[in-house]
């Protein structure tokens, strides 16, 4: 028998004041995957999770959370999934453990099964120094680290992430990708919507393209990333009369065209394992370089590929 | 999924609701002070300044100022709901509660019910700042209690209209600059701080189309005469049919609001 589809996102569809928000999106996520929704500010992932988990009544087009329609059945659809919305959602008011015992009271534990779940949650987010402390003393890190944490509650088979690094400074964001693979390995299925590329490219299993309302490609990272062409790799060459020599050398290993503008040779990596090899090779010729940069393709990279011609 | 989850339980739902509206108050006094500090203000400066000028003194102004102040403070923890609510909405603490399975109008029905501690709050520290400045009603304790029961049931009444209020506003700010607004107009255009019988006749008419004024005069009667009046029979009256046309209108806008 084959499992059912944690998500089934069928011709979605959002209009606000007549302005399309979301357009005919559709796609099924599989129980156990990661999959991002992965666009600029603005494209719609948020009423696309919104309308996904009952927030939000879509004009056309329905969501099934394992196999429940999530407005004829949304009670029960909403008691399958966790949800961590853009901006904290959490009680600015009052403290981290009372946040997590009033959201448990509310998800219908007993008062002693509520304290429990909180201690338990409070140690795994690291949060039990600051239990009983305000939430306005509470770093960007710690609110998100109580949110993820909120949403977690009943142990979700399923957990929606809208932007969870948006505005964490590098060191946290680490965190909480490390956060959300623990959880990947629990077994849970995950939907997070992100705007960088890195990110979606760090944690999903497959990720949807979406600008301007409209979903412009599913893959996997690898596919997507075939598409945009890969790592660039630049570098000058210290020396002229070495030039012809080092393009040959790259053009073998690496069986692509190298452009060449006066000393600077830049080329397409397919993979970034073939750097390492390229430079010894160019080291063991004697050939010197300076000024090497490698770029990983960026969104605007994304965009620019997938989107050219189609809008 | 190994916690086990329970349908939600609307009464559970809501204590648990009342219960973080009372975490907030606890956790930001403030929201307290406006019901502590604003009687015990309005008794000492209206108290002091108009006693003479009003009733000779300031012992048999209290009689009349004691159930006004009651009442204005009423009117301004029952106004504090709206703004409450309407900040609530626009957090995203919000979206959470939509997303939980839970009774839906348990959030609205929680605040109402942490509303009530303000109202006793604000009672308590209205009669006794009454109390330490001399006032002495004639009908004894068990009179003082009737007519703050009455006077809290009225306040109660009156913040399902400002919870209307705040669900249909556009911001929390506006609510509460439109509630001070009213709550004014309502407290100096009645017989809160002055007798009647001192007012013009144009006067006389609005204050007596204010029905603040038979609030008002209600409470006093239950104190000097230590009875249930007509009057106190008026007010209850009118106390359940705010409840009775507003409570389903509060509940309409909540659930247009989701
Ligand atoms: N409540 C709303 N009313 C009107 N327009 C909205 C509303 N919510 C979102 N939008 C518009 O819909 C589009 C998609 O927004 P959103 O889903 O928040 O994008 P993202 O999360 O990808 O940044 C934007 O143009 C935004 O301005
Ligand atoms: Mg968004």
């Amino acid at each position: 028998m084959e499992a059912v589809n944690a998500i089934e996102v069928n011709h979605l569809t959002k209009k606000f004041n007549n302005k399309i928000a979301v357009d005919d999106i559709s796609f099924n996520v599989k129980q156990g995957e990661v999959f991002g929704l992965l666009g600029p500010n603005g494209a719609g992932k948020t009423t696309t999770l919104r309308m996904m988990t009952t927030l939000l009544k879509a004009n056309n087009g329905n969501v099934k959370i394992f196999g429940h329609d999530s407005v004829k059945e949304g009670r029960l659809a909403r008691s399958m999934f966790g949800l961590t919305g853009q901006y904290a959602s959490v009680d600015e008011d009052i403290s981290a453990r009372e946040n997590l015992m009033i959201f448990s009271r509310l998800n219908g534990l007993s008062r002693m099964e509520s304290k429990k779940r909180t201690q338990e949650l409070l140690a795994e987010f690291s949060l039990l120094n600051s239990a009983d402390k305000p939430l306005k003393d509470f770093s960007g890190g710690m609110r998100r680290r109580l949110d993820l944490a909120v949403s977690l509650i009943t142990r979700p088979a399923l957990i929606f992430l809208d932007e969870p690094t948006t505005g964490l400074d590098p060191r946290t964001r680490t965190q909480m990708w490390d956060t959300i693979r623990k959880l990947v390995k629990q077994g849970s299925t995950i939907l997070l919507t992100t705007q960088y590329l890195d990110e979606a490219d760090q944690l999903a299993d497959r990720i949807a393209v979406i600008d301007h309302g409209k979903l412009i490609k599913i893959g996997t990272p690898e596919e997507l990333k075939q598409e945009i062409g890969g790592t660039k790799l630049n570098f000058t060459i210290d020396r002229y009369s070495q030039i012809n020599t080092a393009t040959k050398l790259m053009t073998d290993q690496l069986g692509e065209s190298i452009n060449r503008n006066d000393k600077q040779l830049s080329a397409t990596l397919n993979s970034i394992d073939q750097l390492a090899p390229l430079l010894s090779t160019l080291h063991e010729a004697q050939i010197t370089i300076s000024n090497l940069t490698v770029q990983e393709p960026s969104l605007d990279d994304v965009f620019m590929n997938l989107t050219v011609g189609k809008n | 999924m190994d916690v086990q989850t329970h349908r939600g339980n609307l009464i559970m739902n809501t204590a648990t609701m009342a219960y973080r509206n009372l975490l907030k108050t606890i956790h930001n006094p403030d929201q307290f002070m406006d019901v502590i500090i604003q009687p015990i203000m309005f008794m000492l400066m209206f108290g002091y300044l108009f006693g003479g000028a009003i009733s000779g003194n300031v012992k048999s102004y209290l009689p009349t100022i004691v159930p006004g102040i009651l009442i204005q403070t009423m009117l301004s923890a029952a106004s504090g709901s709206g703004s409450q609510i309407r900040e609530d909405l626009d957090s995203g603490v919000f979206d959470r509660f939509k997303s939980l399975p839970m009774a839906h109008i348990a959030p609205l029905a929680g605040q109402l019910f942490a509303d009530i501690l303000r109202l006793v709050i604000a009672t308590i520290t209205s009669l006794s700042a009454g109390f330490v400045m001399g006032w002495r009603p004639a009908s004894g304790f068990g009179w003082v209690v009737v007519s703050g029961l009455l006077a809290i049931f009225t306040g109660w009444a009156i913040s399902w209209i400002f919870a209307l209020l705040g669900l249909l506003a556009k911001s929390a700010a506006s609510v509460q600059s439109f509630s001070l607004m009213i709550m004014l107009t309502l407290t100096f255009l009645s017989n809160a701080f002055i007798p009647i019988k001192t007012l013009s006749k144009t006067m006389k008419f609005i204050v007596y189309m204010n029905p603040i004024t038979y609030v008002i005069t209600a409470i006093r009667q239950i104190l000097s005469t230590g009875s249930w009046t007509h009057e106190a029979w008026l007010v209850l009256l009118f106390g359940i049919g705010i409840v009775v046309v507003f409570a389903p209108l509060t509940v309409w806008a909540y659930n247009r609001n989701n």
